[in-house]
């Protein structure tokens, strides 16, 4: 047996002693000779894109395992989609242990770069980015892994997307870090995902700073275990530009944190400061949905040892100038819709430290006119354990951006 | 008697007129692909009109509709092998079975047959280790198609069946892009030849017949039932089936390679293949996930009774890269499709 693993690991080895570099540099038919690159490659290869501009006509797609992708620095190597005329996205990932790294990627029709059913899928030191400012008719999402495991988000930026700019779906054991996501709808968005790490980011000048969302009728629901701390989620005052019929057409313009519909929530150790709706919502889910398995409140959510700034002087959602009324002229800069009841669903545990708290104490979801509000510096004392730090596979938690 | 057998082998020759020789299997089955299409011989001829012994032409009750191109189908079966029914999914085919389509414009679609241009012939080849997907591009000549694993764009103009000129950028897919509709679960897999999809008629040189009927007469099936007895995809522009069938058939052939449990865009959670019944699945009052600014601004893929209120005839009616569905291999509005789809949404029962 002991032969055996030598001989296996010599040729492990040998395999990777043999992963090679195919260099590409930009010019004339840009488009055959990196989709042939990312075809060619072999698990271990690194496809190099020299500096320079890249002009597409199509989507790229990558299916091997293994492959880096690497350009020479954002603003070095820049490749461009304005020319697109077809595909969903910019770059699309269907393989496993696949890093893309080191470029500029710009102006898709569809989503920037997306990762599709993907293990351990890197995204470092990126800037993806809609370079006609925030506008309704921008692809949804810069970064979007979605229905994967093991996702490493660190020193990214996303500009520009008319829905989340980091955006996570349907997916297991995320990290993201050292992030910016500024003039996008949403910065950065967790959405039926389970067990993710948001720190050291900065969320500016979006319409939202962070969300962590559930949906219902989806392949992956019941999300929960996310940790969101150390962020800076400052000065989101962009008008909300997102097209009709999406969920996050309905975020406030000025929402610093939101967490709809989702479960062990964990907010803290954060700057938040400048968002004029609200520092952080809760609230549920409140459109019809046709779903038995779906739960559609905030539940287990910690808020605590925040550094709120000033929030919530002009809320922008539904009501919020009635409600500002109602509470002598403003609101408080943590907002929980107070729905503690749904059929068959477990209790509605919260601890908000960090206040003061309003609790609309709405009797089900959306009822806002049915609103009962009442302020306290704090609310909840509920003991909720915090998920454990999200640990990725020794060999990505290593990548460096 | 060796002489005797020896006659009779030279007798066998001589009847296995013409005398092209068979389908080259080894190149098939070889890792790497040939650099030209004549090189595996499925065709008689240089502009592969003519199909060699063995590669047996077939149709699709409801087809992928591709901008409006003419898609000429082949199977070739290696000798001595059958592919085995089964009714669901695509048929159980042998090692060796390769699946040729060549997709192509007349000039004038007022005159199908005339001055018909070749644009690719795609490739589905059943290797030990699964399915591969090739595409060889013509030359303007007709003379030689070349692989093309990177994919490419076409210019292409035609005069439509309403006399109207056309004019577009035709998408030779790269072969992660084949994939991207062509994996169920990852895995790559043949969409088309599912036994209910091929459950029709088809115009034989020998005449008329049913397809499973005809695959099983000549051997090229095994254990299929009765074409009666076997499930049957409705044809999408038959107006004697229901309507209903007809929009469920156009759903599976256009979206559900994407749009299923298995398939590309699972994480919507919008599922179109016909054995899907819940009604939000289906997209009946489902509000989109990612769809970004292909929402249009409205709120459910499935409006019942009102199809401009719906996303998916948004999306079907749109040539824009982000918003238009399906996202590979449409550049032009399918107007049959778009107008089949509008009627059967208005035929559903308003929610209340």
């Amino acid at each position: 047996m002991r032969t055996l693993a030598i001989t296996l690991a010599a040729v492990l080895a040998a395999g990777s002693a043999q992963a090679k570099t195919l260099a590409v540099a930009p010019g004339a038919n840009a488009q055959e000779r990196v989709q042939t690159a990312l075809i060619d490659a072999k698990p271990g290869d690194v496809i190099e894109l020299a500096a320079g501009r890249y002009d597409f006509t199509d989507g790229l797609s990558l299916d091997i395992d293994g492959v880096t992708v690497k350009g020479a620095g954002p603003g070095q190597t820049v490749l461009s989609f304005s020319g697109q005329k077809g595909a969903g996205e910019g770059l699309l990932v269907t393989s496993d242990r696949v890093t893309v790294r080191d470029f500029s990627l710009q102006d898709t029709k569809g989503d920037g770069i997306k990762a599709k059913g993907s293990d351990q899928i890197s995204f470092l030191n990126l800037v993806v980015e809609w370079t006609g400012g925030p506008k309704e008719t921008n692809g949804a999402y810069g970064v979007y892994p979605v229905s994967s495991t093991n996702v490493l988000i660190d020193k990214v930026t996303v500009r520009g997307a008319s829905d989340a700019g980091i955006y996570v779906g349907q997916s297991k054991n995320i990290v993201v870090r050292n992030s910016t996501a500024e003039f996008n709808v949403a910065g950065i968005e967790i959405e039926n995902s389970m067990n993710a790490d948001v720190y050291d980011n900065l969320a500016t000048r979006n319409a939202g700073g962070i969300l962590v969302f559930d949906l219902p009728n989806l392949p992956q629901m019941g999300g929960h275990s996310t940790r969101i701390f150390r962020n800076r989620v400052v000065d989101n005052d962009t008008p909300n530009f997102a097209p009709k019929g999406n969920i996050v057409a309905n975020v406030p313009t000025g929402t610093g944190v939101m967490l709809m519909a989702n479960k062990n929530v964990h907010v803290f150790d954060n700057e938040i400061d400048g968002n004029a709706s609200a520092a952080v919502i809760l609230i549920a889910y409140s459109q019809t949905f046709d779903d038995k398995t779906y739960n559609p409140l905030p539940r287990d959510i910690v808020v605590r040892n925040n550094r709120l700034g000033r929030n919530a002087w002009a809320p922008a959602f539904p009501g919020g100038a009635i409600l500002a009324k109602a509470l002598g002229g403003t609101v408080p800069p943590v907002i929980w819709d107070g729905v503690v009841t749904w059929p068959g669903s477990e209790a509605v545990r919260v601890r908000l430290s960090d206040g003061p708290v309003v609790n609309l104490n709405l009797p089900k979801p959306g009822a806002l006119m049915e609103a009962n509000p009442k302020i306290s510096p704090t609310l909840g004392d509920a003991v909720i354990e915090e998920p454990k730090p999200v640990v990725l596979p020794a060999d990505q938690d290593q990548l460096i951006p | 008697m060796k002489r005797l057998a020896a006659i009779l082998a030279a007798a066998v020759l001589l009847g296995a007129a013409p005398q092209a020789p068979p389908v080259a299997l080894d190149l098939l089955l070889a890792e790497t692909p040939a650099p030209t299409l004549d090189a595996y011989r499925l065709f008689v001829d240089a502009g592969a009109r003519s199909p060699n012994g063995r590669v047996t032409p077939y149709g699709l009750n409801t087809p992928l509709f591709s901008d409006y191109a003419e898609k000429f189908r082949f199977v070739f079966l290696p000798p001595g092998k059958a592919a085995a029914y089964t009714a669901a999914g695509a048929l159980d085919f042998p090692v060796g079975t390769t699946l040729v389509k060549t997709f192509a414009y007349p000039a004038d679609f007022r005159r199908p047959g005339e001055k018909v241009r070749y644009l690719e012939t795609r490739l589905l080849i059943r290797r030990t280790d699964g399915w591969t997907a090739l595409a060889y591009v013509w030359n303007e000549d007709q003379t030689v198609a070349t692989l093309k694993r990177a994919g490419t764009r076409l210019d292409v103009s035609f005069i439509d069946a309403a006399g109207r000129p056309r004019q577009f950028d035709y998408a030779v897919p790269n072969v992660n892009q084949c994939k991207e509709c062509h994996a169920v679960a990852g895995v790559l897999q043949p969409l088309g030849p599912k036994a209910r999809n091929l459950n029709g008629g088809f115009a034989y040189a020998s005449g008329s017949e049913n397809q499973l009927a005809h695959w099983s007469r000549t051997g090229m099936l095994t254990a299929a039932p009765q074409p009666a007895k076997a499930p049957r995809t409705a044809v999408w522009n038959d107006l004697a089936e229901p309507l209903e069938a007809r929009a469920k058939a156009y759903l599976d052939a256009n979206c559900a390679h994407c749009h299923s449990a298995q398939g590309m865009a699972s994480n919507s959670g919008l599922f179109l293949d016909v054995e899907e019944t819940r009604p939000a699945a289906r997209g009946i009052g489902k509000r989109p996930v990612a769809a970004g600014r292909g929402s249009g601004g409205l709120e459910v893929s499935i409006a019942p009774g009102d199809p401009a209120a719906s996303i998916l005839l948004h999306r079907m009616k749109s040539t824009e890269p982000g918003v238009m569905m399906p996202e590979l291999g449409r550049a032009l509005v399918h107007e049959e499709g778009v107008g089949l789809i509008a009627q059967y949404i208005a035929s559903l029962e308003p929610a209340r």
